[in-house]
């Protein structure tokens, strides 16, 4: 963890300010590491709003499950009369749904002292975070498409579509080429990739070429590529001989992403998700192009002015973004689904619009955020099953989570945190359209 | 400035809190603890994890929850539960953690959830499972439930071809999949048996079963297509309409209502005076898939300790009453005493099989 940029540096922008903490009144002159921590602590940036953000959602959340149960409500109706049915009530209800989100998501402590003990398998020991992967890794990918796109200045709505495009041309890859081991998943990564890259290259041509806005011409590539998907799959060749529903064939098992199999799903998708984060993030920061395309989205005029080709940058930032998306759709159905259906894709092209706000639209922070919502499903999962609390609720916190990363403001007031001396904070959604 | 913002807030707090308390002056009731605990049969947990269609879909999800609800009223010792899926990866995981809770009885509702069943069924061999509109080759602990719905479709299309006064008839689904297409395909047969009894020349608008081609509105939710498409059918001349499409459906059942009793319509799943009662003047009959008497009865079984055979499983046909068509509700009056007779002559001998009702789309 340490060694992860976007959790370092704001740090390292406090750290690196001597003066800045100095004329700080709380911390003394020279303070000590303790004090700094302290400090910053209670200074709006980037991380401390985060932090405040996820735990501001929970306890919403919170009042959220107690108000929708009814019979912890009921006891409200006598709290004057009695109030510690009301607390223990409500204190047990939502220790039990938070406990669950945990156990769903992190590691249950019962089967991981059955495993110790002996009495259990370490299968069941790491479920939880083998889903909490899972569904993380997707969303990694997605997330970076559209992280990529807006630091280019492009607001990046198609990642659902490219997604399924990715899940289409992976899927039809891993079926039908029937080359050897390796080779095959290679082919079929490569394949989904190129399909995203495809999708997302005609908004960037569109927007290169006439103005077309990218927002509207990726929203209506959105529904084509569903819509496509839908009529394909029923196709012969592709709809799965021994089905009369909408199922396509499933992909080869040299195509599959190989997994531990049973209970543990997670598999190479987020080995390659974390690679493909470094990948971007060298690209971003450390290549020509990334310097090209951070250029072109801080200030376009500017850029075409030094003699950068915006309409070559948006164009290639387009089929980038969809690459990564594509690979995302592909890691979903070589990952975990092996077979095209119409809903394969779920909704992880638009979770990638979240998690790209929550990780402040940065390789590194992206994937962090993309572990936090596949730790909310994996959770939400338990938490439904076992406290029988509505997976709607998850969707809720992770909507919170993103409105008050969205209105930092909102989270300074609340916490009277003190002005940071960074503007980043607030410069994450300014710009957009 | 700052002082004063406190001060509201304090007072709006204040106001708050005093209604809270006066909403929170109830008796405290009496801490008898309940006598449960003596009941005679041990305790079935029915555990149930919908498609991503979510529990109050209209259709499937929600009959199915019915059945598990009607179980539990008829069996005191059931004691039914479900989870939603929201993605199709949440299948998996969500069967996987009804095993882990040691559920008796786990449904899987939707042929789609067919791979993920497969998966955890054969991984956990004592496990009770069963599926709605799925089967699973070789996997004894799974009971599958499945409906031969171009069969009561078919009926409807007898129907429609028998009721209509313009010779037009016309059908339209959500979505191009087969759960939809089988009533459709049901529905253009029965019509064009209808023309082959009568020498008769009613013709279907919306579905092409040949060519397995037609009107759809890619949704199952949007009633203003629904209405859209519908008009121009009538436009067209149908005044039977028979939509596949949930919700979009509605607005089907909104045009027939605006014309005055000339277009009636043909609803689906569910018997349309109960689940859409506000239009039940306009529903010239249902074509019915029963899945919460077929769930009720596989929970009901199971719960008193019967096998629940995975073959043959269950199949729901005219003959079994798994698939039927509605009474004709506030059409009773209006159809020809003559046509219900051929229709429940018809259903005799689909049941007979002396008429024989095939769908590319059915359940193989």
């Amino acid at each position: 963890m340490s060694s992860d940029p976007s959790v370092e540096a704001p740090r390292e922008d406090e750290a690196a300010s001597p003066d800045d903490a100095a004329a700080a009144p709380t911390a003394g002159p020279g303070g000590s590491l303790a004090s700094n921590f302290l400090h910053n602590l209670w200074s709006a940036n980037t991380v401390v709003v985060t932090i405040w953000s996820i735990v501001l959602a929970m306890v919403i959340g919170a009042v959220l499950i107690v108000v929708s149960d009814s019979d912890v409500l009921a006891m409200f109706g006598y709290f004057t009369a009695r109030p510690s049915d009301a607390l223990t009530g409500s204190w047990d209800l939502i220790s039990g749904a938070y406990a669950d989100l945990f156990k769903g998501a992190v590691f249950d402590p019962a089967t991981m002292s059955a495993w110790l003990h002996g009495t259990g398998s370490w299968r069941a020991a790491f479920a939880p975070i083998s889903e909490t992967l899972t569904y993380a890794a997707p969303l990694v990918f997605t997330g970076l498409s559209v992280a990529l796109a807006f630091r280019g200045g492009l607001f990046n709505i198609g990642g659902q579509g490219q997604a399924v495009i990715g899940t289409i041309t992976g899927a039809v890859a891993g079926f039908a080429f029937g080359l050897p081991v390796v080779l095959n998943l290679v082919v079929a990564l490569i394949c989904g990739a190129l399909g995203g890259a495809l999708w997302g290259f005609i908004p960037g041509i569109l927007k290169a070429r006439t103005g077309a806005h990218e927002v509207i011409v990726t929203i209506m590539l959105n529904n084509t590529a569903a819509l496509f998907l839908t009529w394909l799959i029923l196709q012969d060749g592709v709809q799965d001989p021994k089905r009369t529903d909408a199922i396509s064939k499933t992909v080869a098992e040299s195509a599959q992403l190989p997994s531990f199999g049973g209970a543990l799903r997670v598999n190479l998708g987020i080995v390659l998700a974390v690679a493909v984060t470094a990948g971007v993030a060298w690209l971003l920061n450390r290549s020509s192009f990334g310097f090209e395309l951070r250029a072109v989205g801080a200030n376009p005029a500017a850029a075409r002015t030094a003699g950068i080709s915006v309409a070559r940058t948006y164009t290639l930032l387009m089929v980038v973004a969809g690459g990564l998306a594509g690979l995302g759709g592909a890691t979903q159905v070589l990952g975990t689904a092996y077979a095209l259906t119409p809903a394969v894709a779920g909704n992880i092209g638009f979770d990638g619009l979240l998690v790209a706000l929550l990780g402040r639209n940065r390789p590194w922070g992206t994937l962090l955020a993309a572990i936090l919502f596949g730790a909310l499903r994996a959770g939400g999962n338990r938490m439904q099953s076992f406290s029988g609390i509505s997976l709607e609720l998850v969707t809720v916190l992770q909507a919170l989570i993103v409105i008050f990363i969205a209105a930092p403001a909102l989270v300074k007031a609340i916490f009277q945190l003190r002005a940071a001396r960074t503007a980043r904070i607030g410069a994450t959604m300014t710009k957009g359209w | 400035m700052r002082p004063v913002r406190g001060k509201r807030i304090v007072a709006i707090l204040a106001a708050g809190g005093l209604t809270l308390a006066a909403a929170a002056c109830g008796d405290a009731p009496d801490e008898s603890p309940s006598g449960g605990g003596a009941s005679a049969a041990p305790a079935y947990s029915a555990c149930m994890v919908t498609d991503t269609g979510g529990i109050d879909d209209r259709s499937f999800n929600a009959s199915a929850w019915a059945g598990m609800q009607a179980a539990a009223d008829d069996q005191d010792n059931v004691k039914p539960k479900y989870v939603a899926s929201t993605a199709e990866a949440d299948y998996e995981p969500n069967l996987r953690q009804f095993v882990n809770q040691k559920c008796d009885f786990i449904l899987a509702v939707g042929g789609l959830m067919a791979t993920a069943t497969e998966k955890v069924a054969k991984a956990n061999p004592d496990q009770q499972f069963a599926i709605v509109d799925g089967a699973i080759q070789g996997a004894g602990n799974v009971y599958p439930m499945q409906f031969a719905t171009e069969q009561a479709a078919f009926l409807a299309g007898y129907l429609a071809a028998g009721y209509t006064k313009t010779g037009t008839v016309a059908t339209y689904g959500g979505l191009s999949i087969p759960p939809v297409t089988v009533f459709m395909d049901g529905f253009v047969d029965g019509v064009a048996y209808y023309n082959k009894q009568k020498s008769k020349s009613v013709k279907v608008l919306g579905w092409d079963k040949a060519k397995q081609n037609g009107t759809f509105a890619d949704n199952f939710g949007d009633q203003n297509k629904g209405k859209s498409i519908t008009n121009t059918f009538v436009a067209q001349g149908a005044d039977v309409v028979m939509p596949v499409a949930g919700g979009t459906g509605l607005g089907t059942a909104d045009v027939a209502k605006a014309s005055g009793g000339k277009v009636s319509v043909i609803w689906v799943d569910q018997d349309g005076c109960k689940s859409a009662e506000q239009y039940c003047d306009v529903f010239l009959t249902t074509v019915v898939k029963n899945i919460n008497e077929a769930v009720k009865e596989a929970v009901v079984n199971g719960a008193s300790g019967q096998p629940l055979a995975a073959d043959p499983g269950y199949v729901g046909t005219l003959e079994n009453n798994g698939v039927s068509l509605a009474p004709y509700n506030q059409f009773d009056g209006k159809v020809d005493a003559g046509l219900k007779g051929e229709v429940d002559k018809l259903k005799q001998d689909i049941i007979d099989g002396t008429v024989k009702v095939e769908s590319a789309n059915a359940p193989k």
